[in-house]
């Protein structure tokens, strides 16, 4: 009877002890320190940093990058990566863009270019997941497709005239609300920051509390035990493609309406930072390991140290040498500490 | 009395691959049998197609005399079909827990809102654990664990439902020999229980201490179905290398 109860309760025994320790071991909390150092020292040293204009547009061109990388989260979970972002963001944008130059409603344009953000996943996804071509080859031919249909739709054209919607479609990628606080002056939020923090809510609710999210991580973890045990994992794979697209698109309708034109350059290059955010954040390139937190924080460690470099007159070409570094650093950081927990 | 599960004349070919040849095989209720075979033998391929991960290419499944077809996993596990994989078919980064529901987790809450009850999962991956007599921690992540807990976690996870049968594909191959012993008392259990368990392995000692019945193949065809007591290491040894023909 001795042994059964010590069997029992050594079962109960939770694995991390206490909080503390478990939050000492997530590279998400050791890049939002960095971050708020960063955001401390710069507020000390730059009278430049803490005003709010500069954190206005800090925070507003951080939730750009921020959406996406939340999508990309998730097919990186999965065990995949998505190339084409960048591509569908212009897509999307040139979408709405066009649709509305043409004077139709602004409520019929943004869920075309939603739509066709959807579209564009849906075709990623069946291609992985039902003709099995590897994720990188089939993302690699979306980002020429999305960007050349972009050229085509828009004849390589500037456009900046959106008809009758055009203050409505303004408002929501360069609209604002002013958060009143007590004794404070009052903090004012882009409105892409706004998308941003909901988008957060809803995903990492999706990735802890479904059924979808365990499969997302099954997947990514072991693909083979998923299948075997029954997870629909075609089908959650092109979910996940479509997911990630749609916060392409999401990201494309909210800059076209902040920059308030578009052309078809838009997002050239995005999708490395965008990945640069998720692995800077926790999710891990091999598949399994990721939070939508994580690559919230690493978008905005990017933008912190994009602004700083601007603001403490460091040449802007230093910017690629030094997110680099930090993805290399954030990589190289989880390898030895998943060494020490081994030995 | 009728049989659990009844294979007949199942053929398995993979392009010009020959994996399975005319397979006929039929358990029974409380029986242990032994499926024994060199590598690529077909032992695998057969345990794949009684899984429903893929059909045969020729010959029939039934199960109480009525024939069935698996078309995926979840198939064969309805019919009351639970397989422990060779590979264990474990996520390393997920918990012992949501690994034992992998597939079939608890919900709670009504419609839309239904969410994951990490809770009630939890509890009941303890008690699977307790039943088996492992030392096993539900909110472990499965990559911290060792080859015995691992195993604990594929086994409680065919004891989730009320399986007819339970394949199981080298259980004993990378276990400490504490952790053989404890395995087969748990097949022993579940033939207490009524359960049809097949047993694949490579392991004489250990067929022979717990299969009643013992199937052995060779190049995709069968060549020996005979109980254990009329048989012996070394005519199984002969039946799987080819030095017997059949038996």
């Amino acid at each position: 009877m001795a042994v059964n109860t010590s069997l029992e309760e050594s079962i109960a025994r939770r694995a991390h002890g206490n909080w503390l320790s478990w939050l000492v071991s997530q590279q998400t909390f050791w890049v939002s320190v960095a971050a708020v150092v960063a955001f401390v020292v710069l507020a000390f040293t730059s009278d430049v940093f803490a005003t709010q204009q500069n954190l206005f547009n800090v925070t507003r061109n951080f939730a750009f990058v921020a959406i996406i990388a939340i999508g990309m989260t998730a097919v990186i979970v999965s065990g995949g990566i998505d190339l084409s972002v960048g591509a569908v963001l212009v897509l999307s944008g040139m979408v709405i863009g066009m649709t509305m130059n043409a004077g139709l409603s602004i409520w019929l344009a943004v869920p075309l270019a939603l739509g066709v953000s959807l579209v564009v996943g849906a075709i990623n996804g069946l291609m992985i997941a039902y003709v099995g071509v590897p994720p990188f080859v089939v993302t690699l031919g979306m980002l020429s497709i999305a960007r050349s249909l972009a050229m085509v739709l828009s004849n390589n054209r500037m456009v900046y005239e959106f008809g009758p919607d055009q203050p409505k479609l303004l408002a929501l990628g360069g609209g604002f609300v002013d958060l009143p606080l007590p004794l404070l002056d009052a903090i004012r939020i882009p409105s892409p920051v706004l998308f941003l923090l909901v988008l957060l809510v809803l995903t990492a609710y999706a990735l802890r509390w479904t059924r979808w999210g365990r499969y997302v991580f099954a997947i990514g973890g072991n693909e083979g035990a998923a299948t075997l045990t029954g997870v629909p994992v075609k089908r959650i794979k092109i979910s996940v493609y479509m997911f990630c697209s749609f916060t392409a698109g999401i990201a494309g309708v909210l800059e076209v309406g902040w920059l308030g034109t578009i052309t078809t350059g838009l997002g050239q290059g995005m999708e490395l930072t965008v990945i640069a955010a998720a692995v800077i954040g926790g999710a891990n390139l091999s598949g399994g390991i990721g939070t939508a937190f994580g690559a919230v924080v690493g978008a905005a460690l990017i933008e912190v140290i994009r602004n700083s470099l601007t603001l403490l007159g460091i040449s802007t070409f230093w910017q690629g040498t030094f997110v680099g570094s930090f993805i290399i650093v954030a990589v190289l950081f989880d390898r030895l500490r998943a060494r020490g927990a081994n030995e | 009395m009728a049989a659990v599960l009844e294979l007949s004349g199942i053929s398995k070919h993979f392009g010009a691959i020959q994996a399975l040849i005319e397979v006929s095989l039929s358990l029974h209720a409380g029986e242990v049998v032994g499926l024994m075979g060199d590598n690529g033998a077909g032992k695998s391929t057969l345990v794949k197609i009684v899984a429903g991960n893929y059909p045969p290419s020729g010959g029939t499944l039934t199960m109480g005399g009525r024939p069935v077809a698996f078309h995926k996993p979840t198939d064969a596990r309805v019919a009351g079909i639970e397989i422990v994989y060779q590979d264990l078919a474990l996520c390393d980064n997920l918990s012992a827990a949501e690994n034992v529901f992998l597939g079939r987790e608890l919900l709670r809450g009504v419609g839309p809102l239904r969410v994951l009850d990490y809770r009630t999962m939890f509890r009941r991956a303890g008690e699977l654990f307790a039943e088996l007599k492992s030392e096993t921690r539900p909110r472990d992540l499965v990559r911290r664990m060792s080859g015995g807990q691992r195993q604990a976690v594929a086994i409680a996870r065919t004891r989730l439902a009320e399986p007819k049968i339970v394949l199981m594909d080298e259980p004993t191959a990378a276990i400490s020999v504490r952790q053989v012993a404890e395995v087969l008392n748990l097949i022993r259990r579940l033939r207490e229980a009524g359960i049809a368990v097949v047993l694949i392995s490579h392991r004489m000692p250990d067929v022979f201490a717990v299969a009643d019945r013992i199937v052995v193949l060779r190049r995709g065809r069968k060549v020996a179905d005979k109980p254990v007591a009329a048989s012996s290491p070394e005519e199984v040894t002969g039946l799987i290398t080819g030095a017997i023909e059949a038996a």
